[in-house]
Order: C-alpha cells, then structure tokens, then sequence
C-alpha cells in the first residue's frame, strides 16, 4: 500500500515546481540580472542589485526594520509569556475559553485590527478624548513610530502566546515535583526548570512573531502614516511604483534569506518536528 | 490568594488590549457622526450604506467564491498530496516536505512577488484565475501539515489488512484512510478557507480585471481615511467569524465526545 | 456521511466551475483602469446595460503605479485614465493607440484650452476628462494664510499637524515651487535643494499619505495638507472651516485624460465608452461625484452656483498664468525617484 500511496504525491510535485520553486526561481534570476535584460538572448548577469542594497541609505532601512521588528518581538515577548504561564495554570475547563479568546483575533482580517487602532490613536480619537475628559492634554499618537509598534504588537501577540502555552503544558509535571520535593524555592523552580523547558515555545514564539513584523508593509503605512520605511515597503515601492524588480527581487532574496536562517535557529530549538502546525 | 488575583487582573488587561479595538469598532459602527471618537447617536445607516455599496458587494462576492473554490481545490490536491508524502522515505520526502513549507514560511510579501513575476513572464492576464493560483499556492500547504499528523497516527496494519482482505487500494484509501484522517481534512479545509477570506497581500499583488476582495477594499478605504461603512463591515465579519468559530467549536468538542463514547463502547 | 460529504464537494465545485466559466464568455467586456474614487460608480453601471457590455474596472493610487500595471502587460486594459506626463511618457514608448474620433462626436464638447497641450500636442491620442491643480487645504480656525506661500507647509507652529502627499512629483514641485524653480526640473543641483527642503519639512509632517489627507482635515485631525483641488472641494464641502489656497510662487496644472493603450482588445468600445463619458449628462454627474475643475463647455453651466464660488473647482485666472504642466523627465525620473526613497528613509 504504502509503496503505491507514494505516487499520489506526484501531481503536488509538479504543482509545486511550477507554482512554488519556479517563481522563486524568477526572483533569483530578476535579482541577478540587469534592467536592461530582455528575453534569454540579452540576459546580463550583475551583482549590482545586491551591492546597492549595501549602501547606507537601504542599510538603514534594513536595520530600521529588524529594529522595530525586534522591539515588537520583545514587547511580545514581556506581555504573552505571563499570558501563557497563567493559562497554563488554570483549570482545564477554563484554559479551553482562554485559549479560544486568543485566538479569536487572529481570524478576524488583520486589516481590520489595524484599522481599529486608527479610530482609537487619531488625535480626535478615544484615547484622546478619554485624555480629555480626565483633564490629561492630548497626545499625537497616530502616525508615530511607537503607533507602528504598537500595532504589531497587536497583531502578532497571539503567536508569541500560544507557542509559549503549548510548551509549558506539555511540560512533565513529576519535573516540578521533583524540584519540589528537593528544595527549589518558586524562583529557582521557575529559572532552573520552567524557564529552560519551555524555551523551544519562545523560540518559536519569537520567530513567528518576528518573521511577519520584519516584513510588514500595512502597518507602517497605515499607523505609521508612511514615516519609517521598513523592508516590506521598500519592496512595495520598488514593485509597484518604481518597477525596479531587479532591485526589488534582491532585496526579496535578502528577506528570504534572513527568514531562513531564523527558521533554522527555530527548528535547532524545536522539540517536535511538526514546525507550524501546531499552531492550529 | 494575592497572586490568583493578579493573575486573574493581568489576564483581563490582556484581553483588554485584545478586544478593545474591535469593541470600539462594533459601537461606532452605530455612531450617527462620521469622524471618530464622538458619540452623537444611534443608527443603522452605514449598514445600510454598506449593502448599497457596489465595491464592497462585488469584493464580498470574489471573496467568498474564491474562498471556497480555492479551499476545496487545496483540499483535494492537499489530501491526496499528504497521502503520497506521508508514504515516501528518506531525502525525496524530507524534500518535499522543505518545499511545501516554503509558502508557510516566506513573507507573504516575497510569495506574492514571485507569483506575479511568474504571471508576467508567462503572459498570464491578471484576474480571478491569477488570484484563485496564489490562494491555492498558499492554501495547500497548511492543508497538507494539517493532514499529516493524522496520517502519522494511522495505524499502517489497518490498510494492509484491508488489502490482505482483498480490497482494492482505491477502496482501502475511501474506507480505512479517508475517515480516519478525515478531522484533519476538516481542519485543513477551514483553515484554507480563513486564510483565503484574510489574505490582502497575495491578492494585492496578483487581483486585476474587476477582481478585487474585501481585504483590498478595506485597505483603500482605510487609506483614504475613516469610514464608519468599514465599521459596519468589520462587525457583520467579525459576528460571522464568532458564530463560526463557535460552531466549529461545539462541533468538535461533540466529535470527540462521540468518539469517546465508541470507544468506551468498544472496551 | 463521508459519501455525502464527497458528493457535496463534487456538486459544489461544479457549480463553481459553472459559474465562473460561463458567465465571463457572453458579454463583450472592456477593463478600465482609473484612479481610485474618480468617477460616479452609477455610470459604469449605466453604461453596462445600455450596450449589454461588462466593464472590469480597476483603480490605482498614484501614475507611477499605473505606468507598471500597463508596462507589465499581463492586464490588458481597454482604456486608461491617467495623469498627462505619464501619458506623454507612453505615448513616447508606442504604448497609446491613436483614437478615432469618428466614434467620439462628443469631443466636440472639450474646451479648446485642453487640447493642443504639449504631452499630446495634434490631439491624437487622448481625451481630457478633468483638470485641477495642486494647493494647501488649511483649517481656517488655526492656520493664518496671509503669506499665501509654499512656505505654509514648513510652518514650525504647526508641527506635527502637516500632512504631505506621498506622491514623489508633487511632493518635489511644492519644494521646488518654493525654491522657485520649475517643477519639471532636470537640474540635480536644483533637485538637491529641493531634496534638502524637504528633509527639513520632514519633523515637522504628521504622516505622508495617498488619499488620506481630505478625511483628517474633515475631523481637524491637522491643520494643513497639501492636496489636489478636488480633494479639497470635498473636503470643504463637508467641514466650513476648511479653506484652499494656490500659493503665489505658482502651482502644478495638471490634465488627467482617457487614452486606448496599444494592447487593447476592444478599442471600440473604449471609444464609446470614452464618449459616453463626455456627454454632458455623465460629465454633470461626475463633477457632483469627484468635485474636480471640468473640461466641459456645456456641463460647467448646469454646475451649483456654490460650486463655482469656490476657488478650488473654479480656479482663477491670474493663478493659472502662474502654473507649470508636469512633462516627462525621461531618465531624469531616476533622479527624482531615488531622491524620494532616500526623503522617506531618513
């Protein structure tokens, strides 16, 4: 059985080739290759696109974007990890609801939820007037760097929670007995033995929230009214304003290439192969 | 006692933070004003608004249709795909299982780039064809992990017997396999589903000819700035995904409360 | 139960294969692409039944965007309303078909101003559809206008409540306005001072946005946005306090026009749907929707008296004198683009 099953994959294997390793082939050669090509007779191989990307004004951008990115994660990172530890400790009949009220946000669009933060940080917008209405004077909040922050943050908090939560409840309870049982105070217990068991979930948690923040393109423009460029608007610009897709495509294989290495980083951490899925 | 209620307060913050910006987006979706922040009274005329709008009806409709073509598109390629790869060995699987998780993992981004590259360069016309590929490009994937693990746990004797029985493969497949891993298929057929109804990016990258989806609409209106009809949409979505995460909810806890019981039949 | 679920699969996708197959093949169709909000939807519609075609329809934020949607040639458009330097810049690439203005007798409506212009100087190849200009839409409450200057827009009292437009040509020609040099400079000394002007401006802008501006002037979310004369009837027809000025150092005039870009399938239609828009009816309907300055010699008398009151939509004389048309800079483009992405990354 096994042996003729193997064969139903062969049709994803061709769909895979032309709908998933080809473009990304494309992008490799477009990043290699100059403007001027055209067509497989003029094809000129450069460089050039990956040495420009070196120079300090996309430099910049780049270390803008893990930057902001960095911080998110780290924001994330302070906020879900209580989340998840307390999840963790309530009763099973609650942890359920919990967890489903964290998850909730994620299926709704995610321009929506960026959009909601329009209507609450605008400078005639409700935490403006709560401002107000306690005497507080009112503070430009859309359209800054921390508006963009923030609303990665938002955006992304569930996926640094529920790795985080999956970790830690599949943690062995007869460990935290045994520290018990030796001695260990809550905050060695806490340090020595849950804290590094439940690594591979922030590791993971870190990635997942990492990967989609250093690559966002709507939530700078949207609340952070375009004031810091970030990678993913560079390669939107460079698409579909310049049609500089030489330049675009290199700056895509950089990006790919820095998702990959995380990946790797993740997977060395990872105790159970099944990578994404555990998500759902 | 202390330490339960601050837990107990920190959680309500977080769900504070979560929950707030759709609240607000749900009770100003009934604001008489049109500018933000400023309650001035009740009313349901932004979704009225809303329904006579011909943008968004035409987005809801390329939404959905794509939606549940692509999802079941990606479910069948998906299923018959994990079952293949489920049953290959060594570097050949392990490459294919690289491969597949390479839409999961990319910038969204970088895939929608690379499908549009791949359109241009062979001359494709951008339209509902090109939007409903990228959503199978990205949808089969997650299909594919999520059917998987089920695959893993089927007991392999099952379908040998069913063959040493004399069943065709075919027959083997429709009634050791297919309902056995059949809460995965469900699984990788919701999540197609959503994710097609959420995209923005691939879309934006790939839509062309008159097609366009709720994702994008919502992205042009909230860059021309505030609309109370983008309220009135996110809360009819919002009401549509509680009710059907509730459902699916109360349907697979019912699920493996029936299984349960035929195990406890069993035994 | 999984013999149901198999045959609901089945019957569903049929349906699909259905209705997505038949539907798209009776009808001769066209594909329009135009900026966002510039047209009333109604008369697409209108249109559609009264010649039994569909029209795919297709918006974009900026010319440039536009530029690479038709370059890219996987979207075959029958007609394009677009911006006059990039349809000069088109035209110059054989990427415009020339009209036949047999099929379009209503062109005889279109002000003799608005033709013989230099992006289409024999007028051959597009018809105008509005004009306007580019100016400060300012909260009349908080913003003092006396100076009448690009300069309003590096006003330090009013930092952080500035909003520019994040479109490179007019961000640079209020820059270069200011400076007092053309707006279709090719001079990378002059274009750096501009450049430089700009980075300046930049601590004190509260957001660089598209099509935002009019909205958050609306709510006086900001006190200043620089935005096109369209933009800023809207706005001001929707909050009193808003006024609109053309600074004296002169402005950019700009002609948006319909032009049947050279990979057309159905330019026939496209004709008649371009005349179709030049009627007097639809062009009436079209100001009251997109409140921009009209081409149109007969429409312009059944505008609102309101309307004509209002210096953004009828512009004055002595301020047109003062305006410059955007040409095509050729390769210079490179030179304004690479400036633009070096402003917005600082």
């Amino acid at each position: 059985m096994k042996d003729r099953t193997k064969y139903f994959a062969y049709p994803y294997q061709v769909w895979m080739i032309i709908f998933i390793l080809f473009p990304c082939f494309l992008v490799l050669l477009y990043s290699i290759t100059t403007k001027e090509s055209n067509g497989l007779t003029t094809i000129q191989f450069t460089l050039e696109n990956f040495k420009k990307f070196f120079a300090p004004l996309y430099m910049n951008i780049l270390w803008d974007s893990i930057f902001l990115a960095a911080i998110s994660t780290a924001i994330c990172l302070l906020l879900g990890y209580p989340a998840a530890y307390i999840i963790s400790k309530t009763h099973l009949s609650i942890r359920n609801t919990l967890l489903f009220l964290c998850i909730l946000p994620m299926w709704m669009n995610m321009l929506l939820r960026t959009y909601a933060w329009m209507t609450i940080l605008g400078n005639n917008g409700i935490l403006n007037n709560l401002f107000e209405f306690f005497g507080l004077p009112r503070v430009n909040m859309l359209y800054t760097r921390g508006a963009t922050v923030m609303g990665m943050v938002y955006n992304f908090l569930p996926f640094m929670i529920l790795p985080i939560y999956t970790a830690l409840s599949k943690m062995d309870t007869g460990i935290l007995e045994a520290a018990d049982d030796l001695g260990a105070n809550k905050y060695i217990k806490f340090r020595k033995v849950i804290l590094p068991l439940s690594m591979p979930g922030v590791i993971s948690g870190i990635v997942m929230v990492f990967m989609p923040a250093v690559s966002t393109f709507i939530i700078p423009q949207l609340l952070g009214g375009n004031k810091s460029m970030m990678v993913g608007n560079l390669i939107e610009k460079l698409f579909i304003l310049n049609g500089d897709w030489n330049f675009g495509s290199a700056i895509s294989i950089i990006m790919m290439i820095i998702i990959l290495i995380s990946m790797s980083i993740m997977n060395k951490f990872d105790v159970d192969k099944e990578g994404g899925a555990r998500l759902w | 006692m202390v330490r339960k209620y601050l837990s107990r307060i920190y959680m309500a913050i977080i769900f504070i933070f979560l929950y707030a910006p759709i609240i607000v987006l749900a009770v100003f979706s009934f604001n008489e004003s049109k500018s933000r922040g400023n309650w001035t009274g009740f009313t349901l005329k932004w979704y009225v608004e809303l329904f006579h709008d011909m943008d968004i009806r035409s987005a809801f409709y390329y939404t959905i249709l794509i939606a549940i073509t692509s999802a079941i598109i990606s479910t069948l390629l998906g299923t018959i795909a994990a079952i293949g790869i489920n049953s290959m060995k060594g570097k050949m699987k392990s490459i294919m299982l690289n491969v597949n998780y390479l839409p999961v993992v990319n910038p969204d981004i970088v895939t929608g780039i690379s499908l549009m590259i791949l359109y241009i360069s062979f001359n494709i016309r951008f339209g509902f064809k090109t939007v409903l590929i990228s959503h199978i490009v990205f949808n089969t994937p997650y299909v594919i992990l999520s059917i998987l693990p089920k695959l893993r746990q089927l007991d392999v004797h099952m379908t040998e017997a069913a063959m040493d029985l004399g069943a065709t493969p075919i027959y083997a497949l429709r009634k050791v396999i297919l309902p056995e891993i059949k809460p995965g298929i469900i699984t990788g057929f919701l999540m197609a589903f959503t994710l097609s109804v959420d995209d923005f990016i691939i879309s934006y990258f790939t839509k062309g000819e008159g097609v366009t989806n709720l994702s994008i609409v919502i992205y042009s209106m909230a860059r021309r700035g505030v609309r109370p009809t983008i309220n009135a949409l996110s809360t009819i979505m919002l009401t549509v995904v509680l009710l059907l995460m509730i459902l699916i909810n109360k349907r697979s806890n019912g699920v493996e409360k029936s299984k349960k019981k035929r195990k406890s039949e069993v035994m | 139960m999984k013999r149901k679920l198999f045959w609901i699969i089945a019957v569903l996708s049929l349906i699909l294969i259905a209705a997505t197959g038949c539907s798209s093949e009776e009808k001769p169709t066209i594909s329009v692409l135009n900026y966002d909000i510039y047209i009333d939807k109604s008369l697409i519609s209108q249109f559609e039944s009264e010649n039994n075609v569909k029209i795919k329809y297709d918006t974009y934020a900026t010319p440039e965007e536009m530029y690479i949607k038709a370059k890219a040639g996987a979207s075959n458009y029958d007609l394009i309303i677009s911006s006059e330097y990039m349809i000069e810049r088109m035209i110059s690439e054989g990427m415009v078909n020339k009209l036949n203005f047999d099929n379009i007798p209503n062109y005889k409506y279109i002000g003799e101003d608005f033709k013989n212009q230099p992006y289409d100087p024999n007028n051959e190849y597009a018809i105008p559809y509005f004009w306007g200009t580019l100016g400060i839409l300012y909260n009349q409450k908080t913003v003092d206008a006396s100076s009448n200057s690009w300069s309003m827009l590096w006003d330090e009292n009013h930092s952080k409540r500035i909003i520019m437009m994040d479109s490179q040509r007019d961000a640079f020609a209020a820059a270069l306005k200011l400076l007092g040099y053309s707006l279709n400079t090719v001079n990378e000394k002059e274009l750096d001072e501009a450049k430089q002007l700009l980075v300046e401006q930049r601590p004190l802008i509260m957001a660089y946005l598209t099509d935002g501006a009019p909205a958050i002037m609306v709510t006086e979310e900001a006190d200043m946005a620089l935005v096109w004369s369209g933009e800023a009837v809207a706005a001001m027809s929707e909050n009193e306090n808003l006024g609109f000025v053309i600074p004296k150092e002169g402005s950019n005039i700009w002609i948006d026009a319909m032009f049947v870009p050279s990979n057309a399938k159905n330019q026939e239609m496209a004709e008649k749907f371009i005349n179709f828009l030049c009627s007097t009816e639809a062009t009436v309907k079209n100001i009251n929707e997109v409140w921009y300055s009209t081409v149109h010699t007969e429409a312009i008398k059944e505008v609102d008296e309101e309307l004509l009151n209002n210096n953004a939509f009828n512009i004055p004389h002595e301020d047109i004198e003062k305006m410059e048309m955007f040409r095509d800079p050729q390769k210079f483009i490179d030179l304004y683009t690479e400036r633009w992405t070096e402003i917005m990354a600082k």
